[in-house]
């Protein structure tokens, strides 16, 4: 049966492996500026993670094949190098591979985190709430309005909770149910979230961030492919969590504009 | 050495009547088989409960008969609902890591096996590992009781994470009364966890017989005592995290709620609280959780291959250092379970290297024992395939790590597929692995008969090719950008996908159909199993020197002396190719290249 559970090793290494290796699950196509760096990192890991799973793998079954079924009496044999093989081989080939691509690895994340929005990044609020997303536009005074909690009224559709009577800025802000950006421009995104965490998930940005109640974080990305993209929910925010979701729709410059001032003239 | 344990007085009386001999009992034996028990219902419910999450993802009009009994509300017509999916997911999580993982491999074999494997009567407080099995239980009801009450179990995930965990009823279904009951039951589950980490550490220290230094101590109960030293800081950790969450929800106080939430039309009345402070102080504990619940089935692992090849390890030392630096540096990657949370980018990176670190020790620990492997006389048995099985997990979950420990790698994986394939092949089937090869193989000794080999090596196989169906497309999906704790995928993105899910799902289903030979082989053979001799597997440690199974103090009144290490293997031996650790014999020089 060792000879059997050998054949059946070799076998599950071969099977895991054959769907990456003949690109049969792919990610989906990049559309950002820094998620080259992100795929590059993701494709040399595979590589190694791919080549110790099957290598280990292997090994195990060409060692249990050998030594199952001996003949009684057969001499027992150490490991040449004995202990000594296994601690090198570990910290030499795992600690620098392993190492070398989290050093290398720590420019893809710089890019993402480490980097300051540009100055002339577009600015649009993010807000995730259960179970929707809602982005705002400062409009034309290119100012946001400031956000009253006690004035939010879903039925009204005042999500932000905007007093325009009161306040100026917020009386041309633009609210919309669609992540509307120009293509190849900065967009710097504002997040804040209404009641419990959520998080913003686009595939092919190569983004994903929390939103978290009490810090106003901000991201910024600059898509370079006009498109509709899914953004979906992965911070588990209640029963709708599974349904709740928007979409990235990134317009051609002339389109973008068109549909800021139809927006602003509603 | 210690020679004052020589002398000790018993630790306590004989046990007299039936309470006192099997339900309160202080017997370490009877409360490892009362632990052990606890975690076969726990991961057959838990088993379920996976299997009605996976039936309602791919066939999500599929009545279950009788559901609607549990959960008029959950489950209207044996229809399970949205928002009941995330309370069975709840309850698997939170099931299968606390109750499961955590009592099956530690509690239950460690606290049967320890004692005898250092010469020891029983544990050093035999009170406090009565008192321990007891609240645990008690954690156990109080989780089962979100079942029943009208609302059903918390939504939240087994993470509960803030605000959703502590804000109460706003929140949703199963919000009000199921998550206090689910941070009541946790942190029960802490107090008695504690309560057996103390019982470990000062047992292991203080009781070891004449001759048993901690370098001759069997490598799993090195394990277990290493796990019950990380356990004591973890559990220290999360159980005032759950007093701090019942708090928020119950008293008013806002330590993980901030100011502004509006929830369900309602502005909430807290403020100044950090949701991310409860990612960290779970997360504190979450990460060593998960070596809690690895290591012990590394020790036993090692235990029994090394019987099985009937050769000791390239390096017993090595494999305990390595043991204990995994159990080191398992305090200072919590983060990476936090990378997008908003917390600083700068520890994102801070978090990560030493999660790649870690990458040593279990690589150190997975080339021993290939390494040791080669040259041995390898017997084959249902406890050896498990143990060989748990090599094979224990690589296939562990590679994945390379990726998500990345944060740039996992702002694209976080919260998909991907992650619920790593956990569940590295910790999930892997530790499992190590309670299966430790139950056949100390099944003769805990009841006196063997257990069928030809059901064993059944389970086996479906289990272990089982597993890999499930498992290894999930890994596969998480790279398409599959999220996870979605009860069904309603978008166009993830029609192309739904026939893998079908796919994972029926597998699932067979293999856990498959634990039922286990479970019929467990209860037939406890009675009608084939008398076991004292040592059937030829073995060297102080367990099998004694009658199966062992009398209530464990040794009679003898009291071991110990004269070897517990490996001595491929030696001429009074009784064959070993040499017991209590035998005076000394090993003629081995002829070994």
């Amino acid at each position: 049966m060792g000879k059997v559970l050998a054949i059946v090793l070799v076998i599950i290494a071969i099977a895991s492996a054959y769907p990456i290796v003949a690109h049969k699950f792919s990610l989906p196509e990049d559309i950002s500026t820094h998620g080259h760096a992100i795929d590059d990192q993701l494709n040399d890991t595979m590589i190694e993670a791919g080549v110790s799973f099957v290598a280990a793998q292997i090994v195990l079954a060409f060692f249990v094949w050998s030594f199952t079924g001996r003949k009684a009496g057969s001499p027992l044999k150490n490991f040449p190098g004995g202990a000594k093989v296994p601690v090198i081989a570990a910290f030499v080939l795992v600690g620098t591979e392993v190492l070398a691509l989290g050093v290398m690895g720590q420019k893809a994340w710089a890019n993402v985190y480490f980097t300051s929005p540009k100055p002339d990044a577009i600015q649009i609020q993010a807000q995730a709430e259960q179970f929707a997303y809602y982005f705002r536009y400062p409009g034309p005074d290119g100012k946001f309005g400031a956000v009253h909690p006690d004035k939010i009224d879903e039925g009204n559709q005042n999500y932000f909770g905007l007093d325009p009577a009161n306040e100026v800025e917020a009386r041309d802000d633009i609210v919309s149910g669609e992540l509307v950006i120009p293509v190849n421009r900065e967009i710097q995104l504002l997040m804040h979230a209404k009641d419990v965490g959520h998080s913003f998930y686009v595939r092919e940005l190569r983004i994903q961030q929390d939103f978290v109640p009490g810090l106003d974080l901000s991201i910024h990305f600059t898509a370079t492919k006009i498109g509709k993209y899914e953004i979906v929910c992965t911070q588990l925010c209640g029963l709708g969590h599974y349904n709740m979701k928007a979409y990235l729709n990134v317009m051609s410059r002339e389109d973008y504009d068109k549909w800021l001032k139809d927006q602003a003239g509603q | 050495m210690s020679e004052s344990s020589v002398e000790q007085a018993h630790v306590h009386a004989p046990p007299e009547g039936f309470i006192r001999k099997h339900v309160f009992s202080l017997d370490h034996k009877v409360i490892g088989k009362q632990y052990y028990a606890l975690a076969l219902v726990s991961v057959f419910t838990g088993m379920l409960l996976s299997w009605l999450m996976r039936i309602h993802m791919v066939w999500p009009t599929q009545q279950v008969p009788g559901l609607e009994l549990l959960s008029k509300a959950g489950a209207p017509g044996g229809i399970i609902t949205p928002e009941y999916y995330l309370s069975l997911l709840t309850m698997h999580g939170t099931l299968m890591v606390f109750f499961v993982l955590t009592n099956a491999p530690l509690a239950a074999l460690g606290n049967y096996f320890l004692p005898i494997q250092i010469g020891a009567e029983d544990m050093a407080f035999p009170r406090f590992n009565m008192m321990s099995f007891w609240t645990t239980f008690l954690a156990w009801i109080v989780l089962m009781l979100a079942f029943f009450i009208p609302d059903g179990p918390p939504i939240s995930g087994w993470t509960s994470y803030a605000p959703l965990s502590a804000v109460g009823k706003d929140a949703g279904p199963g919000m009000q009364y199921g998550a206090s009951l689910w941070g009541l039951s946790i942190g029960i589950f802490c107090i008695a966890s504690l309560l057996g980490s103390l019982n470990f550490i000062a047992t292991t220290l203080d009781l070891r017989a004449k001759g048993m230094t901690l370098m001759r101590m069997p490598l799993c109960t090195w394990a277990w005592f290493i796990t019950s030293c990380i356990g004591l800081l973890a559990f220290a950790v999360l159980l005032p995290a759950c007093i701090l969450l019942i708090l928020d929800r119950h008293a008013g106080t806002s330590f993980f709620i901030p100011a502004g939430l509006v929830i369900s039309d309602r502005l909430q009345p807290h403020s100044g609280g950090s949701p991310l402070l409860w990612q960290h102080l779970f997360w504190f504990f979450g990460h060593p959780e998960v070596y809690i619940a690895i290591l012990p089935s590394m020790g036993i692992v090692s235990h029994i291959l090394i019987n099985s090849m009937r050769k000791p390890l390239l390096s017993a030392k090595v494999v305990i250092y390595s043991m204990m630096s995994i159990g080191f540096l398992s305090y200072m990657v919590w983060g990476h379970h936090m990378f997008v949370s908003g917390m600083n980018p700068m520890s994102a990176l801070a978090f990560s290297f030493p999660t790649l670190t870690i990458t040593i020790p279990a690589t150190v620990l997975t080339l021993l024992w290939l390494g040791s492997l080669y040259g041995s006389n390898l017997q084959i048995n249902s406890a050896s395939l498990f143990a060989l099985g748990f090599i094979s997990m224990f690589v296939a979950g562990g590679v994945s790590g390379f990726f998500l420990a990345q944060p740039s790698i996992d702002i694209y994986l976080h919260a998909t597929y991907f992650v619920v394939g790593h956990f569940h092949m590295v910790m999930g089937v892997a530790s499992l692995f190590g309670v299966f090869a430790g139950t056949y193989f100390w099944f003769p000794k805990m009841t006196g008969r063997m257990m069928n080999e030809t059901l064993g090596k059944l389970h086996f196989w479906i289990t272990f090719v089982g597993a890999y169906c499930i498992f290894m497309p999930f890994h596969y999906l998480g790279l398409i950008g599959n999220v996870r704790r979605y009860q069904s995928f309603v978008d166009d993105f993830m029609a192309p996908y739904l026939g893998w899910h079908k796919f994972m799902t029926i597998a699932a289903l067979i293999t856990g159909g498959a634990q039922f030979i286990f479970l019929f082989n467990l209860i037939y053979s406890r009675f009608k199993g084939a008398p076991a001799p004292q040592n059937p597997w030829k073995a060297t440690s102080l367990e099998w020197s004694i009658p199966s199974p062992p009398p209530w103090n464990n040794f009679g009144d003898k009291h071991p002396v110990v004269y070897h290490d517990p490996y001595q293997y491929g030696v001429k031996g009074p009784d064959g190719d070993f040499i017991m650790q209590d035998s005076p014999v000394q090993p003629l020089p081995a002829s070994r290249d």
